[in-house]
């Protein structure tokens, strides 16, 4: 009854790699009814993400499955067996488990912390579940690991910063102004990364959407998208009078809006605070402008800068995580334990049993004259014999200790239990 | 008895005080429970004391220097209470619980005598007029407070280094609006304190208005903050002009409250 991972992810396959080996649409079924057919596996769950495709197993012999996995991957996604030969790792009982908590608490991903692996985790579950791939192991397992990964989410803040341009550009914006509802915002030309920055804001609240771009048809369009209205671009500066946020990048290679003019807008505005986010490179606003009073600039270095602390500061809460994982792992790893003792015991107790029954029944064909009396009286000594003899044992497998998983195989071997596998799959 | 209640008080209000400063650091919803606890403790025995005063003198409590100060705390406290059930400002408590306590602290080592009232003093306008002054100074105080934790932020935003703090304080828009109405609530409040000591004066002294140099700090003052409330409202001057305003503000009012007291003489003083 052994944990494996069969797998590869985001570092060691590329994503032309990754594209070939996921689970999409039927796949996912198709490929997990094939892999429960595979003699020796018992249970399956199978995460496929844009990042990493993952199957996790409970099997007898971790070397085989992974042999069969590479045969299977090979077969069902027909891709060249050389491929897989650095890309596919495993990860086989205590190692699994820490690979699936780390996994789940978002610590493997490429984005340390972000909160999409979770939901991804539990609905592969879900799905494994609902076919019937899973049994106690798994389930035990792929529990464990959600709820380690709400555990790292509430006892460290490893989830907590912006760690991408657009989203530290919203959670600034929420530190000037408290509530984006009810902020009017500027688009100042459109680029890409404007874009999405636009669409964060309109997500967080923001409803008042005006596009100014040098293609007047382009802003039109856009501003459609975002149900929004279209300016010139020439009117944009008499627009700044009524805008909170402006988001700028024309492209342009000198500045587009003066310090001189800015001065103007904010005695226009009553001095009415202003973020405005520079994200063009050159930049398009007069960087003097973030001296005066109550404008905020920040040009796409700043902003990097603000990612690049908000990253570290993930690191280090990170290693808070991986605390958090190694002493989960400590609960799992004993209660397997107690899960392999339980066989033992029951066959260690069906093994005397055997012998009392046994020896009884010669005993009482060799002395046939016995009376029932006696009969009763020497079942019992027997019974009491073979009792006191498997207390000891017993105790010492259902207590919890340190060295149980050899304290198994030991009393196996002593009492020849071998051939009885009592193990439920 | 009303000065053992004192003492609970002023060290109910240390730990809060502590507790307020840890959560700078290292906060969490257990350590900010713990010191609205302990604030209300404060708060209760600090009340009971005032009350017990009272009882004792047969006036409002605030003859002395020590009883002045004791009950211009209990304003702010009850202020903040109000603030932090309506508004949640986090980290309000870090910046207005050590002005509590460091006042109480003042009141603790001035002389705590029950003074016998001056027959000039022996009036129901001592309550009016004392009231109006410490609920305004409270809400001075707690603008200062909610000041120095604008500049804070707003000097996370401009240098574009968002440690620290950065997390934890509201937004600027919420500090420089909190600031705004805290002192369009402690200017009224001043205003009817020195109509209503001018009233006073002319009921019992004959005029109203002596240029005693308590009445003249007041006076001074309160242009602080109409001046604060005027540029506001006519050159746009919020954010960190108005913090700023608001802390040289509060200045004004500490001098006025100690300063006069100690330093110049006039029947505004204690014995």
């Amino acid at each position: 009854m052994k944990i494996a991972v069969v797998g590869l992810n985001h570092k060691t396959a590329d994503v032309e790699l990754r594209e070939k080996l996921a689970f999409n649409g039927p796949k996912l079924e198709e490929g997990l009814q094939k892999i429960r057919e595979i003699p020796g596996i018992r249970e399956t769950v199978i995460i496929s993400t844009c990042n990493r495709v993952e199957i996790y197993l409970q099997v007898q012999d971790v070397e085989k499955a992974y042999a069969d996995m590479k045969d299977f991957f090979v077969l069902f996604f027909d891709v060249r067996r050389d491929s897989l030969d650095t890309a596919l790792y495993l990860h086989k009982d205590m190692a699994a488990v820490k690979h699936i908590f780390r996994v789940a608490s978002s610590l493997d991903s490429m984005v340390v912390g972000e909160p999409q692996i979770l939901g991804q985790l539990k609905d592969a579950f879900d799905f494994a579940l609902e076919k019937k791939a899973t049994g106690v192991l798994l389930n035990r397992l792929l529990k464990k690991s959600i709820s380690v990964a709400k555990r790292v989410r509430t006892e460290t803040r490893i989830a907590e910063n912006a760690v991408s341009i657009s989203f530290a550009a919203v959670e600034l914006a929420k530190k000037i102004f408290t509530d984006l509802a009810g902020k009017s915002f500027m688009l100042l030309g459109a680029g890409e990364m404007a874009e999405l920055a636009a669409k964060h804001m309109m997500n967080n609240g923001v409803q008042d959407i005006i596009v100014a771009n040098r293609t007047y048809e382009r802003g039109c369009e856009l501003s459609r998208e975002f149900n929004g209205r279209a300016i010139r671009f020439e009117d944009f500066p008499a627009e700044l009078v009524h805008t909170d946020i402006v988001i700028c990048s024309t492209g342009a290679s000198t500045f587009v809006l003066h310090k001189e003019h800015m001065q103007k807008v904010m005695k226009e505005r009553k001095q009415k605070p202003v973020f405005i986010i520079d994200i063009s490179v050159p930049r398009n606003v007069d960087p003097g402008i973030n001296d005066m009073d109550n404008v905020y600039l920040y040009d796409v270095d700043d902003l990097q800068g603000v990612v690049e602390s908000n990253i570290s500061e993930r690191q280090k809460e990170a290693a808070k995580a991986e605390a958090i994982v190694e002493d989960e792992i400590e609960t799992f790893r004993r209660w397997m334990m107690t899960l392999n003792s339980v066989p033992t015991v029951i066959a260690l107790r069906e093994r005397a049993e055997t012998i009392r029954k046994d020896e009884l029944e010669r005993f009482f064909n060799r002395f046939p004259s016995l009376g029932e009396k006696e009969r009763k009286a020497i079942e019992g000594m027997a019974g009491a014999i073979i009792n006191k003899l498997i207390h000891a044992p017993t105790v010492a497998l259902k207590n919890d200790a340190e060295d149980k998983d050899v304290l198994i195989a030991l009393i196996k071997r002593l009492y020849d239990l071998n051939g009885e596998d009592h193990e439920k799959g | 008895m009303e000065t053992m209640l004192f003492e609970l008080a002023l060290t109910c209000y240390f730990a809060a005080t502590i507790v307020c400063l840890l959560e700078l650091f290292k906060g969490s919803k257990a350590t900010s429970r713990i010191m609205v606890g302990l604030v209300i403790a404060g708060f209760a025995l600090h009340t009971a004391n005032i009350a017990a005063r009272y009882v004792i003198s047969g006036h409002m409590p605030t003859a002395s220097l020590h009883e002045a100060t004791s009950f211009f705390s209990w304003c702010i406290v009850l202020l903040f209470f109000f603030l932090e059930y309506r508004y949640r400002i986090g980290l309000l408590g870090s910046f207005i619980m050590p002005v509590v306590f460091i006042l109480m602290l003042t009141s603790s080592i001035l002389p705590r005598k029950i003074e016998n009232l001056s027959p000039l003093l022996q009036s129901s306008w001592l309550f009016i007029h004392t009231a109006f002054a410490f609920i305004g100074d409270a809400a001075f105080a707690m603008a200062f407070g909610v000041g120095i934790m604008y500049l804070i932020q707003e000097h996370y935003v401009k240098s574009k280094h968002l440690g620290g703090l950065f997390k934890k304080l509201p937004s600027l828009q919420i500090l420089d609006e909190m600031n705004y109405r805290l002192i369009t609530i402690g200017f009224p409040f001043l205003s009817l304190a020195i109509i209503s000591g001018s009233l006073w004066a002319e009921s019992s002294l004959g005029t109203f208005w002596r240029w005693d140099p308590k009445e003249v700090w007041s006076l001074i003052t309160w242009f602080i903050y109409a001046l604060v409330l005027h540029v506001r409202l006519t050159q746009g001057w919020r954010g960190k002009r108005a913090a700023i305003l608001s802390i040289i503000g509060f200045s004004a009012v500490l001098f006025t409250f100690f300063g006069v007291n100690l330093l110049l003489k006039g029947y505004h003083s204690f014995k």
